[in-house]
């Protein structure tokens, strides 16, 4: 097994920060998952790659934009037409999936070391997100396991609502330090908390 | 302005890359006639109206997508994914003849996917 190593560095600066009035308005953790797997269905096979993650990782996705399930280690979702995002706190997902789904399929892309997973949650998660991204983050337009493709200032990120005021930002490593930087930057207002 | 991404849903301007005019196909790569590569690289409708052009959602799903915009109001007619609008068959707007079909199209007839 080899030993992660967070791009964040220096800029992870774990305790409370910014103008904390009773309690922080959002926190922010580096989830740090062993497997980040897309997937991605050639068309008409869809489904097939649906049923596979069920099959997989035990997560059953309706067949709709955007549409996803997220569980304490494990979480997918849809982030373009035919293509899937899957999570997984354990290493290893990769591989199980190119098993899983042969090239009359789809193709399996493992991004475990490509991607960086932020999880921002708190009261205010919605306001600091909405400072970024031009969404409707309100619960009633982005509901818990919905996941999106969006970027700011060109860093693409990838984002699913994994509670009810939590949200799972997956963001390129090379640029995860300095969009974790902004994201503090923008929870200051807020007060916010680093684990 | 605002596009409707078929699968994101509307969002900004700024998540998208404009990918040209989607009223022509590039001429079969074995061809050498220089008029149907001329009308191909350089002649436009340069519409006054409604005009069907590419656009990728590259800040998205980064699917590429056929929209079908007025020129003169920035209004946004149709979008749909260009896999399933498909493809321009004729080699240059100029030889489309009247009524057909892979002529330049109207908004009205664009449909939603
Ligand atoms: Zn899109």
């Amino acid at each position: 097994m080899v030993e992660q190593l967070s791009p964040l560095g220096d800029a992870w600066k774990p305790g409370a920060h910014g103008r904390m009035l009773g309690g922080a308005g959002v926190t922010l953790v580096e989830t740090r998952p062993g497997s980040i797997v897309q997937l991605a269905a050639w068309r008409g096979e869809e489904k097939t790659i649906i049923d596979t993650i069920r099959d997989v990782s035990g997560l059953a996705l309706a067949d709709g934009a955007g549409a996803g399930v997220a569980e304490a280690s494990r979480a997918a979702f849809g982030f373009a037409p035919g293509k899937f995002l899957v999570v997984d706190q354990a290493e290893g997902l990769g591989a199980t999936y190119r098993a899983a789904i042969t090239t009359d399929h789809g193709a399996v892309t493992d991004l475990s070391h490509g991607r960086t997973a932020i999880r921002l949650s708190g009261q205010r998660a919605e306001w600091v997100l909405a400072k970024f991204f031009a969404l409707d983050f309100s619960l009633a337009a982005f509901p818990v396991g919905l996941g999106v493709s969006t970027a700011h200032h060109d860093v693409f990120a990838q984002i699913q609502r994994t509670g009810a005021d939590q949200f799972d930002l997956y963001v390129f490593r090379s640029f995860a330090r300095a969009f974790w930087t902004s994201l503090c930057h923008a929870s200051e207002e807020v007060g916010y908390e680093v684990r | 302005m605002i596009i409707t991404c078929p699968y994101c849903g509307p969002r900004d301007l700024v998540e998208f890359s404009y990918q040209g005019d989607g009223n022509r196909t590039r001429p079969d790569p074995a061809s050498t006639d220089q008029a149907t590569w001329n009308d191909y690289v350089y002649d436009r409708i340069n519409t006054a109206g409604d005009h069907r052009e590419i656009w990728q959602h590259a800040g998205g799903c980064r699917v590429h997508l056929t929209v079908v915009r007025s020129t003169l109001t920035h209004e946004i007619r149709s979008v749909a994914l260009t896999r399933d609008a498909g493809h321009r068959r004729s080699g240059g707007h100029r030889r489309a003849e009247a009524g057909d079909s892979t002529g330049p199209v109207s908004g009205s007839a664009e449909a939603q996917p």
